[in-house]
């Protein structure tokens, strides 16, 4: 369906009203995760490992207690025992128990009257360590004769006699890989990595946490799920989800990295001892680098059998990630996402979770995607050029399409990867001349999205206007779609809609806003709320006029009689059955809660033109081409947003962005100077085609759109790089002497 | 460490408060002054969002101790609209959708600010190297040079 | 019967079946039977998985299922 014929059948979703929240956020007035301050407020700060792997010996917190002011310290005798799972892990992770696990683990916590006293009382705990063998990368850290990270960390899908560090391991596929290989002209194996990269929120993490001997608390916190951070610090702390109550502040940044939590349950285990003075915890730049949840690193072998028209008969994925010292890096994902825009008979699946002496991995946008695409899109884009074959012509015959079976077993809904592709091929940037030293790269990309526990409440005021409470945290411009969507089905003004992002205590559990969900599962909760009230109100209607309410139906923001034998009665407007309501039986809401079925899978694909000079090896990104299926965009400058910004992460993975260790396990690049994020004049526009196939599993269509951004860049910079000098590169991130190096090799 | 009275002007009023010598400028705003605007992002002067005008210059109010305030000017984002009108580059930044968490937002109007004062009809390569210390990870840039350049034409057209 | 399709090494659980075929009416039932044949798989199913139904990812366990439903089991999913 052309784009035009959708929107026609709209009056408000698909335009681009100023967002809700843009006057606060314009003015210095949105308050952050940093921004408050509470009356008897003091301020914490953590003791961090030095070392990447360490036997704690003894802790000696004394000097800092005697310096005045100094109210409490927390180390891991003050939490609970006992926790098992992903509790322990979190709680470890938290607080150092026996072991430090990675440079910058957290290891003590300490509240202070100032955030400058706090800082100088930890500088003063006094930590004995035994320093023991570390190790960083992935594949030594698989290795059979790696240092051991934990004992026993491995679960059951691990079959007997795997290397120590192994704790996570999963297979699958389907078709028979060896005839499918035998089928194939041209098979081809290779191997690629990538390194760990941050999300790189511009906002360090920030709570003010308070709990008193009650064992009641309260907490504000930049988080992307506030009932996340409610549960996981109960969970740590063994305290009761009831008597948490957890209020999301504005939130600069997430991308995954804040749906769980790092010095939280620190703020509120220091206000306990300190006598329930509420505590704050402002990261710096270096902690967040070093102690929050960056994303994994992986090594990853592919091979591909492809006939001489293109045609792929078999794929084959062995994955090695590690995620920190902690089991959780996104392996199944990668795989699952690695050949999923791909029709392929024959596949086989293998990865590996491998513990390593880093952070505990957080997800980041597409968790796992991107380092599958990486592998899998180069490996494809090199086999077409030995055969001669246009990659997008390559992509367009092996791609899925509604009814195919998903590389990962599910069978695709309606999708739009034929139609994203169509329209990347159509698009005036793939007819730009190249000039010398200049190459084009294109790759696609898949993301599953997702919809999660979403609970919504609507209430009409006294004037006819809707407040719509939703649990998850705005951003990107939530706030704006959703009230859209609310607007559109009430049949009134976008600015009567008023989104709020509430506390824990006033809805259902919520999910984070994560897995591209947000505007899809508290949009569609948000609808399915509003039509509750819609039918609400249209009983009062048809009481105050005597009729059946089946002879009532809501026409543009009003009750009306539903043709000529319903009566005759001019139509009562939202407005004025609002203001009887009180006198018509009280108050009038909507509400809705579930796990909401049919979110759509996402699919999209980019096209990059880079310049690389001989002379240094740098890459310049000349043109930018974002094509992805929103399914409906309710919002278009915030779905162009999602494209650009997911593109411009990309963009930094592939040429710069790395954690750098050193022969001793720290971390090296633990500032923004060196662990260097694309500035403005790194990039140059980005420019984006939204397609609409719309999904049915939405009232308005809607298909996350946050996620997939991020995944074909990688892949499609390393395209385009070949495509310019020749070189090939299979280790991220491209950095000039890397390119260099090659280069020279090449000859 | 005994604290030092500090008085200064910020958005045109005259504040005072005691700083700890170790403190810097974003410090005392953002704790002293309660204008929390101008945000901490890094804390070493890398990614721009507590950009403030020092007696007209741009700064990073991290990199500033704010025992150097005393008897200055200090501009933030709070004191950028006027009588309750916005600026500009805030209206701009509003209908470009130039801001999706927003945490750079302030930083980034500030500088943009500054430079529309030098030069009132910069190209988009001079506004990305102008703001290339201004770090945003939600847009991908694109959007704050639309609205930087549609600010500068309203603003140009309004001269 | 309904199908449930495991992956590959879960078959040393199932004395090499890939696919165990259980009498159920809901999610619930189908990893229930699932364990009552295969107890191995109980710490698995625990740590948690996603469940694929006729192709839709299912997240509600009580949702009803056709006697003739194919099931995949995925480790489980998440976001960022
Ligand atoms: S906080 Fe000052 S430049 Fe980042
Ligand atoms: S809008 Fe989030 S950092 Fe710029």
């Amino acid at each position: 369906m052309p784009k035009d014929e959708l929107k026609a059948e709209f009056r408000l979703v698909g335009t681009r009203p100023n967002r809700p929240d843009g006057l606060d956020k314009v003015t210095g007035r949105a308050r952050y995760g940093a921004d408050a301050t509470l009356p008897g407020m003091l301020w914490g700060a953590v003791v961090r490992s030095p070392h990447a792997h360490a036997k704690i010996v003894k802790i000696d917190a004394s000097k800092a207690l005697a310096l005045d002011g100094v109210k409490a310290v927390v180390t891991r005798a003050d939490l609970p025992t006992g926790l098992t799972g992903e509790d322990w892990n979190l709680q470890e992770n938290t607080l150092a128990g026996e072991k430090a696990l990675y440079d910058g683990h957290a290891v003590a916590a300490v509240a202070a009257t100032s955030r400058l006293l706090a800082e100088e009382a930890a500088r003063l705990v006094e930590v004995t360590y035994e320093v023991l063998p570390h190790v960083i990368d992935v594949d030594d850290a698989i290795r059979p004769d790696a240092p051991v990270i934990r004992e026993g960390a491995a679960d059951a899908s691990v079959p007997p006699g795997m290397p120590p560090n192994v704790v996570r391991y999963l297979d699958f596929g389907r078709g028979d890989i060896d005839a499918g290989f035998a089928a194939a002209d041209l098979v081809r194996e290779q191997t690629y990595k990538t390194e760990a990269t941050h999300q790189g929120y511009i906002e360090p993490h920030a709570c003010v946490g308070q709990l008193g001997a009650d064992g009641k608390g309260e907490m504000w916190v930049c988080t992307q799920g506030q009932w996340y951070i409610r549960k996981m610090c109960s969970a740590v702390l063994g305290l009761e989800a009831a008597q948490l109550r957890v209020t999301p502040s504005e939130i600069g940044g997430g991308f995954g990295g804040k749906t769980t939590i790092f010095m939280e349950p620190l703020s509120l285990a220091l206000s306990r001892k300190a006598g329930g003075r509420p505590v704050k915890i402002v990261m710096s730049r270096s902690e967040v680098l070093r102690a929050t949840g960056p994303t994994a690193s992986a090594s990853m072998d592919v091979k591909i059998g492809m006939k001489k028209d293109g045609t792929i008969t078999a794929g084959r994925a062995e994955f090695r990630m590690q995620g920190g010292a902690f089991p959780g890096s996104p392996v199944a994902e990668g795989l699952y996402c690695a050949f999923a825009p791909y029709a392929i008979p024959a596949l086989q699946h293998i990865g590996y979770d491998v513990l390593a002496n880093r952070p505990k991995c957080a997800a980041y946008r597409a968790p796992g995607s991107p380092m599958g695409a990486f592998a899998v899109e180069s490996l494809i884009d090199e086999m077409c050029r030995e055969l001669g074959l246009d990659p997008m012509a390559v992509r367009l015959k092996n791609a899925v399409r509604e009814g195919d079976t998903a590389s990962y077993g599910a069978t695709f809904g309606s999708i739009g990867l034929i139609e994203t592709l169509e329209a990347t091929a159509a698009h005036p940037n793939l007819a730009v001349p190249l000039g010398p030293n200049q190459g084009r790269g294109i790759a696609s990309g898949f993301w599953f999205n997702h919809a999660g526990e979403t609970s919504v409440t609507l209430a009409i005021g006294e004037d006819g206007t809707a407040t719509v409470s939703v649990g998850t945290p705005d951003i990107g411009g939530s706030r704006a779609s959703i009230a859209l969507m609310t607007a559109e089905t009430l049949g009134i003004r976008y600015e009567d809609v008023r989104v709020n992002i509430v506390e824990t205590g006033a809805l259902g559990v919520n999910e984070p806003t994560h897995g591209s969900r947000a505007t899809f599962a508290s949009g569609k909760a948000a609808v399915i709320a509003a039509e509750a009230a819609i039918r609400e109100m249209c009983n009062r209607a048809a009481a105050e006029w005597g009729i059946e309410p089946e002879a009532v139906e809501w026409v543009q923001g009003a009750a009306q009689p539903a043709g000529p034998n319903a009566g005759k009665f001019p139509p009562m407007s939202i407005a004025e059955i609002a203001s009887k309501m009180g006198g018509t039986g009280g108050p009038i809401s909507g509400h809705h809660e579930s796990v909401p079925d049919g979110f759509g899978a996402s699919f999209g694909a980019h096209v990059v033109d880079v310049e690389v000079d001989p002379e240094t090896g740098r890459t310049t990104v000349l043109r930018y081409l974002v094509v992805q299926d929103a399914g409906r965009a309710i919002h278009p400058a915030y779905v162009e947003g999602q494209y650009q910004g997911g593109a411009a992460q990309g963009i930094g993975w592939a040429l710069n962005e790395e954690y750098i260790y050193g022969k001793d396990g720290r971390l090296q690049n633990t500032v923004f100077l060196d662990y260097r994020i694309p500035v403005a004049s790194d990039l140059p526009p980005i420019d984006t085609v939204i397609v609409e196939v719309p999904n049915p599993g939405h009232p308005y269509g809607v298909r996350g759109v946050g996620e997939t951004g991020i995944t074909p860049p990688l892949p499609a910079i390393a395209n385009a790089i070949h495509a310019a000098t020749g070189v090939r590169l299979r280790h991220l991130p491209m950095t000039p002497p890397k390119i260099l190096a090659a280069m020279k090799t090449k000859g | 460490m005994s604290r030092i009275h500090v008085t200064t002007t910020v958005n045109g009023d005259t504040v005072e408060f005691l700083a700890d010598p170790r403190e810097t400028l974003l410090d005392c705003l953002r704790d002293h002054v309660g204008l929390t605007g101008s945000k901490e992002g890094c804390g070493t002067g890398d990614c721009g969002a507590c950009s403030v005008r020092l007696d007209g210059t741009l700064v990073c109010s991290c990199l500033v101790l704010g025992v150097e305030a005393q008897g200055r000017t200090v501009e933030t984002i709070e004191g950028m609209a006027t009588g309750g009108e916005l600026h500009p580059l805030q209206r701009k930044f509003i209908e470009h959708a130039a801001l999706q968490c927003g945490f750079c937002t302030p930083g980034i109007l500030v500088a943009a600010k500054a430079l529309l004062e030098k030069n009132a009809n910069p190209t988009d390569t001079e506004i990305r190297y102008w703001l290339a210390g201004n770090l945003c990870r939600c847009t991908g840039y694109d959007k704050i040079i639309r609205a930087v350049q549609d600010a500068a034409a309203e603003m140009r057209g309004a001269a | 019967m309904v199908a449930v399709n495991l992956w590959s090494s879960l078959a040393r659980f199932t004395d090499g079946a890939r696919v165990v075929e259980v009498q159920a009416a809901t999610i619930a039932e189908a990893l229930q039977a699932l364990v009552a044949l295969h107890p191995g798989l109980e710490p698995i199913l625990k740590g948690g998985v996603s469940v694929v139904v006729n192709g839709e990812v299912m997240p509600n366990r009580h949702a009803t299922i056709a006697p003739d439903a194919e099931i995949f089991l995925l480790q489980a999913l998440k976001g960022g």
